[in-house]
């Protein structure tokens, strides 16, 4: 550091503003931005004129120039980007517009202002090839204009003003980038965060006390958060006050300011308001305090943030709620929505102002803790939750356990006060049924997964999902998963095959898992079962009414068109879960389960008749007649020897393939004869199970396949294989052979340890099936065994069909954890919507 | 894909003059490459008394599943295109047609060089199709043949031999018996009407179609009474390859994943199946008690919300009172014909700038539908899952919350007047509930008191005194906040 820059002054400029360069053409505003900001922080107009007409200096390009400038820096500031902008801006017109611009995306304007003689501008443009032609009167104009506006910037809006007088003081000055007031993301807490107080001093004392603080000092070294509203209505604001603003000064709390505090310490300014809603009763005790506590109050108050920005932006504290776009951001219009929300300008029945519910509509990743909305029960809704459980009224006072987001109340000793409306039945978007919101799911769209990044969803497959989501699909609070689609094994060629188990092993062990499960595929369709304990579990977690669960198809339909028989089913369900001790066992009440219910006929009736039967119908007519007649033939001396021997092995073929399918049927009646087969425990409370070892998994589905007392599940036959011992991989062929050989479909092999990961770091497929040679007739064709199809069909492409199931297993993973971390229904239903798009990807239905 | 033909002879007209006919020698098995496979000829029975000719067609079905070079990765077919699993090889449909009409093609123009005076005169002549599919049954066939001359023998096959209860399927096995018609007729009779009776979507038709149908019916079409059904079936497979160009690929694959056919899940366009727009037009009596009802609340931008095809969007276009109207519904299918049918990439700017159609979905909240002055839900509500409907109530109630929102749907109780709907049937495959006008004002009433409107009820068509009008409307009117705090 040279002496003179110590000797500068120090300029501070807040670190998300719109910086407002003011000086002469000439008085060297680039050469101050390009020292003080980063190149990307600067837009210049010269830039911009350039852009639009390919000369930095046509001025008949200005007005264009300046709408792409306006452009840029409104970009920018959306993104929450400082800019600074390097234009004149003598003028006042011009400013007035970049503040409307700072305003409009609540950041500070703040005004540098480079005063340097006209002299020295005008030496320095005649020193500039292109500027050397600039007339010396306009140099003169901006100058005095310049003069002319010093004294009017923070009148104009401009929140800070710096003004540099000469070229030493703007040559010596330094820029020091400030925090935001609201930006506390380096504080990390833990925090307790309480909601609105209102005078009740006995009870914040118990709540305190509860949360483990003495005397306001929490031992672990907690931070209280208050969410205003501390005072009017109750018994003892004095008391409260003295409490809070303690633990303030000694650093064992923050508070933002509710609209009482505001509106009381606009009182004690001697505004005037009117002494309504409990603020009389503030009033009236304050009183009996002396002046010198008063005066403090009002400091207290006066200091007030209007929001916070904690936990390294995860959590946002204010009083009224806020909407993420002004999260972090700086102007009257944002302290207005955290101090009073937003309403719709309607008023209710009691003549209160209806509130806008902003929560419905919130997407964002912090969680925005608030209060001011008395509800009878604090609940999260889109990763919000409003702490005024309405202690002053005699409900409770609430308090949130940040990171833990536990909950924590005391009640109140009695009501304090009238309650002018009773508290509202249900918080704003609650339990009632309202939708999700268009804007999650329609369009392209990108959904961000912990296990594979971020996965593409093309328009075009969206439209589709929504069509059969919007149409066909159950309660998408009843729909947290859907099966991903599974990849087939790599090509065999081993004779006659098309599929071989031996491809799987080798894959495995080629990814480095050396332990699978070959577990035997179930004859039948995939469902999802979501069994809750009862019609108050699914109530509480899944907010619906009436139903006790779910039962859905691959693609979110339910599976039976009557909800009794799908009660039916879940009741079967739940009493093998009672009996097999799962509900404690695994400390929940609901479970999903991905299983297959057969028979296959029950679900695919339709495909059946009008393909699979028909082929079987058509053939069984028509070969008895081909084959007398070329018998005939034959027996008249025509040659007709090949062509009989080839009609003989066509009709064996269609014979085979009308075995193979009349094994996926069955008559059933009610649920008899209808079989579950559970093969995976997806999910329970708080917790996904995608992770769990299948051998764990088969175990407990095994306690659960015991306990069935109704016929209705079905156990999962498996065997074990190391892909690397070439024993353990023979015995796994052969009961691959002997499964498919008794007419099975096939089997899964899955890596045992579930989510395994290749040595590249890459999820490996969850599952690889290898299906049974006789089941590809109904897939392939009747004929697909002819040596001459065999060797064409060989010629099959996996790879986009394992990308696709790489991405959609990532998407249900996704989907998993999302609903395990409680996370609002939009973001569960997302990844959800998501795999549904995903399966109407073009991609070879065979495999 | 196989049938027979075979005659009788007499001393003086030995049978074997078949071969003759149709130029294929009895003793030989000849074998005719075709685009689809391989067709052979021999005749079974060849002798003065009796002869008979075999038409066999080897389809290559791996062959036929064409290898889209575009669509799918890797050149993998698509799903709509892959077809291996159908009754192709099996059933006689029109490409056993097309192979009859190239393989027998001198004979179908009864041309006949060695024996002119046989071909020009009938002989007993008896046709076996073992596997015919038959969409129509027996019934069709009898009708499509008998008038033409031949006795008809068709018995339905069954579906699955183990499963009677899955009943028949759409083959029949065929016998035509006839000593009235000559060779070449009965040829020209099956070259149209195979295809006729098979009736399938997905097979390629050569545009010069219509001319071949005038050529091979000739002195029999013009005068069959069932002529209007030959000819829009047989040309129908052209319209058909439209039908096909505007398959939703994307929800075909999700049927597939399902195993479902795509015409459960596609079925958002309803072909004209509607029990009662026949009897009255009520559908137009259901536009015009909308239009009625929107110009009465003096709403100016609409919402069409379920446009389907776009009629009423059509309707209100005509009307100039009526400044923006956004036609939404879920299926692209409707949105599709219903752009088609408004002629939107045609109309004139200013036209075009009162309409707007898109996908939207009343299963979520839609901040474009928000601030306009009205939403029509014309039949829109029966086709909700009744669990989800109170998503419907607050995306259009809470959320959109337009001044006006009209509800028509039908009325259940009037269902016994249509003669032609079978007792207990919704009107609509697609119906998930049809209500009584007490369950319709309950819902309305509980929606209208939950959201702040005003609700009044109305018929649309006759008003019977006993079961009420077919269609049952409610006017809901946002109730004003001022009027409300006074």
């Amino acid at each position: 550091m040279t002496e003179t820059q110590h000797q500068g002054r120090v300029l501070p400029v807040t670190d998300l503003s719109l910086v407002v360069l003011v000086g002469a053409s000439g008085s060297g505003k680039s050469t101050f931005a390009r020292r003080h900001f980063k190149p990307t922080e600067v837009i210049s107009s010269d830039f911009c004129r350039g852009l639009v007409s390919d000369d930095e200096n046509d001025q008949s390009a200005t007005r264009d120039a300046f709408d792409v400038l306006h452009y840029i820096a409104g970009k920018r500031l959306a993104a929450g980007r400082r800019t600074v902008v390097d234009a004149t801006s003598v003028q006042q017109d011009s400013r007035r517009q970049l503040i409307e611009l700072a305003r409009e995306h609540d950041v500070l304007p703040i005004a540098i202002v480079l005063d340097v003689p006209e002299e020295v501008c005008a030496e320095r443009n005649a020193a500039r090839a292109d500027r050397a032609g600039m007339p010396r009167r306009v140099i003169h104009r901006h100058v005095r204009e310049l003069r002319r506006s010093v004294r009017h910037l923070e009148r104009e809006g401009f929140r800070k003003v710096h003004i540099l007088r000469g070229v030493d003081e703007v040559e010596a000055a330094s820029v020091v980038t400030e925090r935001r007031f609201n930006d506390l993301t380096h504080l990390t807490g833990p925090f307790d965060i309480i909601g609105d107080v209102h005078g009740c001093s006995a009870e914040l004392d118990a709540l305190l006390g509860k949360l483990g603080y003495t005397d306001g000092v929490h031992p672990d070294g907690r931070t209280a958060v208050f969410v205003g509203d501390l005072v009017d209505r109750g018994p003892d604001s004095p008391g409260v006050l003295r409490r809070v603003m303690a633990m303030a000064a000694a650093g064992s709390a923050l508070c933002v300011p509710g609209n009482h505090e505001n509106k009381y310490g606009r009182y004690l300014k001697g505004r005037r308001v009117q002494l309504t809603h409990g603020l009389a009763e503030t009033v009236e005790q304050m009183d009996q305090e002396s002046e010198e506590f008063r005066q403090r109050v009002r400091e207290f108050i006066d200091g007030l943030v209007s929001h916070y920005v904690l936990d390294g932006g995860r959590l946002v504290v204010c009083h009224a709620g806020l909407p993420e776009k002004y999260h972090g951001r700086t102007s009257g219009r944002v302290r207005s929505h955290a101090l009073y929300g937003d309403t719709t300008g309607e008023t209710d029945e009691f003549g209160l102002p209806v509130r806008y519910p902003w929560a419905e509509d919130y997407r964002g990743r912090a969680a925005v803790v608030y209060g001011h909305t008395p509800v009878p029960e604090a609940s999260w809704l889109n990763n919000t939750v409003c702490l005024d459980t309405g202690a002053v009224f005699g409900g409770k006072l609430t308090a949130l356990r940040w990171p833990e987001r536990e909950l924590v109340d005391v009640p109140a000793e009695r009501v304090w006060y009238e309650p002018v409306k009773p508290l509202r039945e249900e918080a704003p978007g609650g339990r009632d049924g309202r939708p999700l919101d268009l804007g999650d799911v329609r369009g392209r769209r990108a959904v961000e997964t912990r296990y594979a990044g971020r996965v593409a969803v093309r328009e075009e497959n969206a439209a589709a999902a929504l069509e059969v989501m919007s149409r066909f699909a159950v309660d998408p609070r009843l729909l947290p998963y859907l099966p991903p689609t599974m990849a087939p094994t790599a090509t065999s060629r081993v004779e006659g095959y098309l599929e071989h188990p031996a491809e799987a092993f080798a894959q495995y062990a080629a990814d480095g898992v050396a332990r699978v499960v070959c577990e035997e595929k179930h004859m039948g369709s995939r469902a999802v079962a979501l069994v809750c304990r009862d019609a108050d579990a699914a109530r509480g977690r899944f907010g619906t009414d009436r139903v006790t669960g779910a039962l859905y198809t691959r693609t979110g339909r339910p599976f039976f068109d009557d909800e009794a028989v799908t009660e039916e089913v879940l009741g079967r369900l739940r009493s093998a879960v009672d009996a097999a001790g799962l509900w404690a066992g695994l400390d929940t009440d609901w479970l999903l389960l991905d299983a297959e219910l057969m028979p296959w006929s029950l679900k695919a009736s339709g495909l059946l008749r009008s393909q699979y039967a028909a082929v079987g119908a058509a053939s069984g007519a028509v070969f008895p007649g081909v084959l007398a007649a070329v018998t005939g033939a034959a027996a008249r001396g025509v040659d007709v020897a090949g062509l009989l021997a080839r009609q003989r092995e066509r009709a064996a073929d269609a014979a085979a393939f009308t075995d193979a399918y009349r094994r996926y049927c069955w008559s059933t009646e009610g649920l008899d004869g209808v079989r579950l087969a559970p093969f995976q425990l997806l999910a329970v409370r708080g917790r996904s199970l995608a992770g769990l070892p299948h051998d764990e998994q088969l175990a407990l589905l095994d306690r659960l396949v015991e306990h069935d007392g109704s016929g209705l599940l079905q156990t999962t036959r498996r065997l074990y294989v190391d892909t690397g011992d070439p024993e353990s991989v023979r015995a796994g062929v052969d009961w691959w052979l002997e499964l498919t050989g008794r007419g099975g479909e096939g089997m899964v092999v899955k890596p045992v340890a579930a989510q395994a990961r290749d040595p590249q770091g890459r999820l490996v497929q969850p599952g690889i099936k290898c299906r049974g040679r006789e089941y590809l007739r109904i897939v392939y064709g009747p004929e697909y065994t002819r040596p001459d199809n065999l060797a064409r069909l060989r010629q099959r492409f996996l790879n986009h069909k394992r990308s696709l199931a790489i991405r959609e297993y990532a998407l249900g993973l996704e989907a998993l954890d999302r609903l395990a971390d409680a996370e609002p229904l939009w973001r569960v239903h997302e990844a959800v919507f998501a795999v549904l798009a995903l399966e109407s990807e073009p991609v070879d239905p065979r495999l | 894909m196989f049938l027979t033909l075979g005659t009788i002879g007499t001393p003086e007209r030995p049978a074997t003059d078949l071969g003759f006919l149709l130029h294929k020698h009895p003793d030989n098995a000849q074998a005719f490459s075709t685009s689809y496979g391989t067709a052979h000829v021999f005749y079974p029975e060849a002798d003065a008394r009796r002869c008979t000719a075999a038409l066999l067609l080897e389809v290559d079905a791996v062959a036929l599943v064409r290898r889209g070079k575009a669509k799918g990765r890797g050149g993998a077919p698509d799903a709509a295109l892959a077809q291996y699993v159908n009754d192709r090889p099996y059933a006689a449909s029109s490409l056993l047609a097309v192979a009859l009409g190239n393989v027998f093609s001198t004979a179908l123009r009864g041309v006949c060089h060695a024996r002119p005076e046989r071909a020009a005169e009938p002989l007993p002549l008896r046709v076996e199709v073992p596997a015919l599919p038959a969409r129509g049954g027996p019934d069709l066939v009898r009708n499509l043949f008998e008038p033409l001359g031949w006795t008809v023998t068709a018995e339905p096959v069954a579906l699955d031999a183990e499963f009677p209860e899955w009943g028949d399927s759409r083959y029949v096995r065929l016998v035509l018996e006839s000593r009235t018609l000559t060779l070449a007729e009965a040829l020209r009779h099956l070259y149209v009407l195979l295809p006729v009776l098979d009736d399938a979507k997905h097979y390629w038709v050569a545009p010069d179609e219509v001319d071949k149908l005038l050529r091979a019916g000739e002195g029999w079409l013009p005068g069959h009474p069932e002529q209007k059904l030959i000819v829009s079936r047989y040309l129908s497979r052209r319209w058909s390859l439209t039908r096909q160009a505007m398959e939703r690929l994307e929800l075909v694959r999700l049927a597939e994943a399902d195993d479902s056919e795509v015409e459960q899940i596609d079925n958002a366009v309803a072909q004209e199946t509607e029990t009662e727009e026949k009897p009255a037009p009520l559908a137009v009596l259901r536009r015009e008690a909308i239009l009625d009802a929107l110009r009465r609340s003096a709403a100016t931008r609409v919402l069409d919300l379920g446009c389907g095809q776009g009629q009423l969007v059509q309707a209100l276009l005509k009307d100039p009172s009526f400044t923006e109207i956004v036609g939404v519904d879920v299926s692209m299918r409707a949105l599709t014909i219903a752009s088609r049918r408004l002629g939107l990439d045609r109309m004139g700017e200013r036209q075009a700038a009162r309409v707007q159609l898109f996908q939207g979905s009343l299963a979520y909240t839609d901040k474009r539908l928000k601030g306009y002055d009205a939403a029509v839900l014309s039949e829109v509500v029966e086709h909700v899952d009744p669990p989800r409907l109170s998503a419907l109530e607050y995306a259009v109630f809470g959320s959109a919350r337009p001044r006006t929102v009209l509800v028509t749907t039908p009325n259940v109780e009037y269902n016994v007047r249509w003669e032609t709907l079978p007792a207990g049937r919704p009107r609509h495959g697609d119906h998930r509930f049809e209500w009584t006008r007490e369950e319709f004002r309950a819902w309305a009433g509980a929606v209208a008191g939950r959201h702040g409107y005003d609700v009044e009820f109305g018929p649309v068509g006759a008003d019977d005194p006993e079961v009420g009008p077919p269609t049952q409307m409610a006017v809901f009117t946002l109730v004003a906040k001022e009027a409300k705090a006074a």
